[in-house]
């Protein structure tokens, strides 16, 4: 039976470190991306107090590359988040399935006994069709997982933890 | 190519829910909807490489600039396994307390408690090839939490653990033997076997401690292991 998990609470900062909202900081070749978004919880109100983590292959779908798509981030006082990154190719899935690229976001914060976790698309994508993931996922909740492109290179999506178009999170 | 093995899914009861009506704070920050069930692909099976080069070890709490930290010096150590028991090496654990007062170096801690200079309260330790991790500090005091009438926090240590797959990302806290504070702390008492609760606690260990200097914690920690079967994954689907 594995370890039972515990909320990380207000004060995990202790464990922040800027710059490693930056994947690309040990070097990375690709146009760079930043991923966004506002966090809220149930009444709409932002979270101001949560550690966002990033994991997502490479440009050409790899995770045993070089470049390591890992990243960590707080929310600030809006309850957004904001990394810089690449953007991740197309990944294998399960079977002979090809995976539309997609960033695993993984969200601790007090108030969460256990961190949430969620997928970013991209808006656009072909792939996006026919995801293996995607086709579990109600088609009206789908959004909750698409992010849009609201300025060149800046892809935004916001996160809702609970209540009007709470964001679709997986048991994994 | 090969699908890569799942990992198991969490026994029943062993992890505290999103939804725990006696901790103020997951009332609006719970989902309401059923999580989607996701199947375990390399995004889930793989984990970022963090390595001492990049992520500098540092092991002991118990002295800033070689100045010493007030509090009861102790030395935990303890075991990184998956739930197959085999060892987890080179995961990199995290860990951040308060200090001996019970307040944490950090902006947001306003306890009436004082600081100390030579504490800061965060370490980075890797485990070695057989699963081991150690650190130094000093034991961290009890603190005041405003979620009920006269709440206050057993004394414990969050700790943050990266595995071999992100689905075995997990954070947690260690807390310590004969805590009164323990039957009455919401966070603990959302774990709901019992058995999985006790597991979060640490325990003396007289080899552990060394003479003269510091009381030693034994604390082991599972992190997922494989699925049983390959078939799991499909059967649950
Ligand atoms: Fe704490």
């Amino acid at each position: 039976m594995a370890t039972a998990q515990q909320t990380a609470g207000p004060y995990w900062h202790m464990i922040d470190f800027p710059e490693w909202a930056d994947t690309t900081r040990f070097g990375a070749e690709g146009a760079r991306i930043a991923l966004t978004g506002i966090i809220r919880d149930g009444e709409g109100a932002p979270v101001t107090d949560a550690m966002v983590e990033i994991w997502h292959a490479d440009p050409e779908g790899r995770y045993d590359a070089a470049f390591q798509g890992f990243g960590r981030c707080r929310t600030d006082a809006e309850g957004r988040f904001r990394f810089t990154t690449l953007k991740p190719g197309p990944v294998p899935g399960r079977g002979n399935a090809l995976q539309a690229p997609h960033v695993l976001i993984a969200i601790f914060a007090r108030g969460l006994m256990r961190h949430l976790l969620t997928r970013l698309y991209f808006a656009g994508e072909p792939l996006n069709e026919t995801d293996p993931l995607l086709a579990l996922v109600p088609p009206a909740r789908r959004p909750t997982l698409i992010a849009r492109e609201t300025a060149p290179g800046v892809w935004t999506l916001d996160i809702r933890l609970q209540g009007e178009g709470e964001t679709v999170f997986l048991d994994v | 190519m090969s699908d890569p093995t799942p990992y198991a899914r969490h026994a029943p009861g062993s992890q505290p829910p999103y939804d725990a009506p006696a901790y103020g704070s997951t009332h609006r920050r719970h989902p309401k909807q059923p999580l989607i069930r996701a199947p375990h692909t390399l995004t889930e099976t793989t984990s970022p490489r963090l390595t001492p080069d990049r992520f500098p070890p540092e092991a002991d709490m118990s002295r800033v600039n070689g100045k010493d930290a007030l509090g009861q010096r102790i030395i935990v150590a303890g075991r990184v396994l998956d739930e197959a028991g085999r060892p987890v090496p080179h995961a990199m654990v995290e860990v951040w307390q308060a200090n001996a007062a019970g307040r944490y170096h950090h902006p947001g801690d306003t306890h009436d408690a004082p600081l100390d200079p030579n504490f800061l309260g965060r370490a980075r330790v890797f485990t070695d090839a057989e699963g081991w991790y150690r650190y130094t500090t000093i034991q961290p005091g009890a603190y005041p939490w405003r979620n009920h009438h006269n709440a206050w926090r057993p004394v414990h240590i969050h700790y943050s653990l990266f595995g071999a797959g992100f689905a075995q990302r997990m954070i947690t806290q260690m807390y310590f033997p004969g805590d009164p504070l323990l039957p009455l702390d919401p966070i603990f008492n959302a774990v709901p076997d019992e058995a999985a609760r006790n597991r979060l606690i640490a325990a003396f260990d007289l080899d552990l401690t060394v003479p003269e200097w510091a009381l030693g914690y034994r604390f082991d920690i599972v992190l997922r292991g494989p699925a049983a079967t390959p078939f799991e994954e499909e059967d649950h689907a």
